[in-house]
């Protein structure tokens, strides 16, 4: 139990921090605050695939553009409440996730990272094709559209209960099955784990976390969904906000979604290199160079501070 | 089945052995190349169709090549392998630019993209590659960081470059087949020969051979497996630049993402070829081009249109790994403990 206490304490912290968030900031402010957020759901989700079972997404975005087209459309066509449409992104990502994992997963990492990368090429161009169920190249404009503080509000919501979730599925026989994976698949399976099962398994839940992020991400641009901004870009952001935060840790967690979320405002308005393509830039070199000096992300560089502190 | 089966049998008893499943996969491609052959034979349209495929296949089986030479070396994926080349098209276009011919700056391009390939391997990769997940991360980086680096010296609009083969076509019995995509399958087909020959029959090759298969055994004998690794990726951007080179007439015009669907492309030619297998990535390209062409040229738009040739590529890289995992010509992977 003692050992629980820091844990416990910067949970604290950080619900106090962001209930009190939105009383300080400005309300553009707010919009990067739950913007972070959001990635903090899909770096989650995704920390669990990567972090806990040791395979690599890079299709991640594709999951967050079918919850987000979830979204938009159930509410255009059916006046959906917007928290249920959030609730079915969860439930088609997770089986979607499970129909495009169960192949991959059945070889090794690098044949599921192909494929994810694949799929995050290819989700973009169905809207295109079946432009009048799903808008073509314009998109699909949800009836209702929220406010800053609403998005803000149910991002961080979110965030709590599905941290919640991953901390509860995790904890136990689950948690401990994905890990022997990461770990040695061989090895895991001589100990009764089913391979397929668990590596599928981790693939869908994490697939959901997504759907839930882009259902909120849709929000966040005025309940629009469009296939320009589920490019592959928006994929390779949340692999490398999994890659920042580091194996399941909290703070980890946080500092990769603050990395994705803010990062490409920040870096707008670098000089020289100008507005557009100083994100892609600042972005590609920032990552290098944490995988070099950081290989273990933020969460490893946490562990390290915590051991020279005990010295 | 039993035709088969007599045949390995009769093999056998010549004293060949023979891989049952080496002998279906042969016969699935004669099967498929006489299929094309009839087809062409009866139709104009269809021979049009297969001679497109098998160009733009040529270009996405030399991108798969470059794929695989980095796979079969450290078994990791580069990401940025189809960004790499695009980079180098553009690097071509800038020699262009500045009054080179166009077989000048073909040359200068690959030596370029040579010293690129082994600089990166050098100071990104080298440093990471003990982790699959990081080096995996590092070329997804740096796929994001030529990407803006390409929109931000040459900007997002399209580019023109000259047509290396010109506009001309030959007619062969009513059959159109321009200049270009002969060229590009000529030009394709020859590097490939080349990296071959550089891997079969120099003291290098053999060296980078060793380096892949057995990296610590060949340190032993005093092979320098790093230098080796260094010029592997040298090679893969080599083959790249032809790839985007060779893709950039076939699109018509150079932008930042003319290599990304061609990536995707290339990921389903080398898991159609098995991932380790040199042949099986360029033979997959072809494979992939052509059956390609031919659904979005016979298939009424409304069912599969070129906005789903992408989402069809996906659909066949994951029909492979259900039914075929390790491809036509790759190995069932054997692990150890």
């Amino acid at each position: 139990m003692r050992r629980q206490i820091p844990a416990l304490a910067s949970l604290l912290v950080v619900a106090a921090v962001l209930c009190v968030l939105p009383f300080v900031l400005s309300d553009y402010n707010v919009s990067l605050a739950a913007q972070v957020g959001i990635f903090f759901v899909a770096v989650l989700g995704l920390n669990i695939l990567t972090g806990y079972t040791g395979q690599i997404s890079i299709g991640h975005g594709a999951f967050m553009a079918i919850g987000g087209y979830t979204t938009a459309v159930m509410s255009r066509d059916h006046h959906t409440n917007l928290v249920v449409t959030m609730l079915m992104a969860f439930a088609i990502c997770f089986v979607v996730g499970l129909i495009v994992g169960l192949p991959a997963l059945r070889l090794s990492g690098v044949y599921l990272a192909l494929v994810t990368f694949a799929l995050a090429l290819s989700i973009p161009q169905i809207p295109l094709q079946y432009s009048t169920f799903l808008g073509g190249v314009g998109g699909v404009q949800s009836t209702e559209t929220v406010s800053n503080l609403w998005i803000y509000t149910a991002a961080w919501t979110c965030s709590a209960i599905l941290f919640v979730l991953a901390w509860l599925l995790l904890r136990g026989r689950l948690g401990r099955a994905f890990r022997a994976v990461r770990d040695s698949e061989i090895a895991a399976v001589a100990s009764g784990v089913e391979l397929p099962v668990y590596k599928t398994l981790a693939f869908g839940i994490s697939a959901a976390y997504a759907g839930v992020a882009g259902s909120l991400f849709v929000l966040a641009t005025n309940g629009f969904a469009q296939p320009s901004e589920f490019d592959l870009f928006l994929s390779l952001e949340l692999l490398i906000g999994a890659a920042v935060a580091g194996l399941g840790s909290l703070w980890g967690v946080l500092a990769g979604a603050a990395f994705v979320g803010l990062l490409p405002q920040v870096s707008t308005s670098v000089p020289l290199i100008g507005a557009q393509h100083g994100r892609d830039v600042v972005f590609g070199a920032a990552v290098i160079l944490v995988m070099l000096l950081l290989p273990d992300g933020f969460a490893g560089l946490l562990a390290r501070i915590r051991r020279l502190a005990r010295a | 089945m039993s035709a088969e089966t007599s045949a390995i049998a009769g093999l056998r008893a010549r004293g060949w052995a023979v891989d049952p499943g080496a002998v279906t996969v042969a016969l699935v491609l004669l099967g498929a190349a006489i299929f094309l052959l009839i087809g062409c034979l009866r139709s104009a349209t269809f021979a049009q169709y297969t001679v497109q495929g098998i160009a733009l296949g040529s270009v996405y089986g030399a991108l798969a090549l470059a794929l695989v030479l980095v796979y079969r070396a450290t078994h990791v994926i580069n990401f940025a392998q189809g960004e790499l080349a695009m980079l180098t098209t553009y690097i071509a276009y800038e020699l262009m630019l500045k009054g080179l011919s166009y077989w000048a700056a073909f040359a200068a391009t690959l030596a370029i993209a040579f010293v690129l390939g082994t600089l990166l391997q050098v100071t990104v990769i080298r440093p990471v590659q003990h982790s699959v997940i990081a080096v995996v991360i590092v070329t997804v980086g740096l796929f994001i960081l030529i990407d803006g680096i390409v929109n931000w010296i040459w900007g997002g609009d399209f580019k023109s470059m000259p047509s290396p083969f010109g506009i001309d076509s030959f007619n062969v019995g009513g059959v159109v087949i321009s200049h270009l995509y002969v060229g590009m399958v000529i030009v394709v087909l020859a590097s490939v020969v080349l990296v071959w020959a550089l891997f079969r029959f120099t003291k290098l090759g053999l060296g980078m051979r060793a380096a892949a298969l057995r990296p610590a055994a060949a340190a032993l004998v005093g092979v320098r497996v790093d230098s080796m690794l260094a010029i592997g990726w040298g090679l893969a951007a080599v083959l790249g630049a032809v790839a985007g080179l060779m893709a950039e007439p076939s699109q018509i015009f150079l932008s930042p993402t003319l290599m990304q669907p061609i990536l995707v492309y290339a990921f389903a030619a080398a898991v159609l070829g098995g991932l380790e297998s040199p042949v099986g990535a360029l033979v997959g390209g072809i494979a992939i081009g052509v059956s390609l062409t031919l659904i979005v040229g016979y298939v009424p738009q409304n069912y599969i249109g070129t906005e789903l040739q992408l989402p069809l590529a996906f659909a066949v890289l994951l029909l492979i790994l259900l039914v075929k995992p390790a491809g036509l010509f790759g190995r069932r992977e054997v692990r150890r403990v």
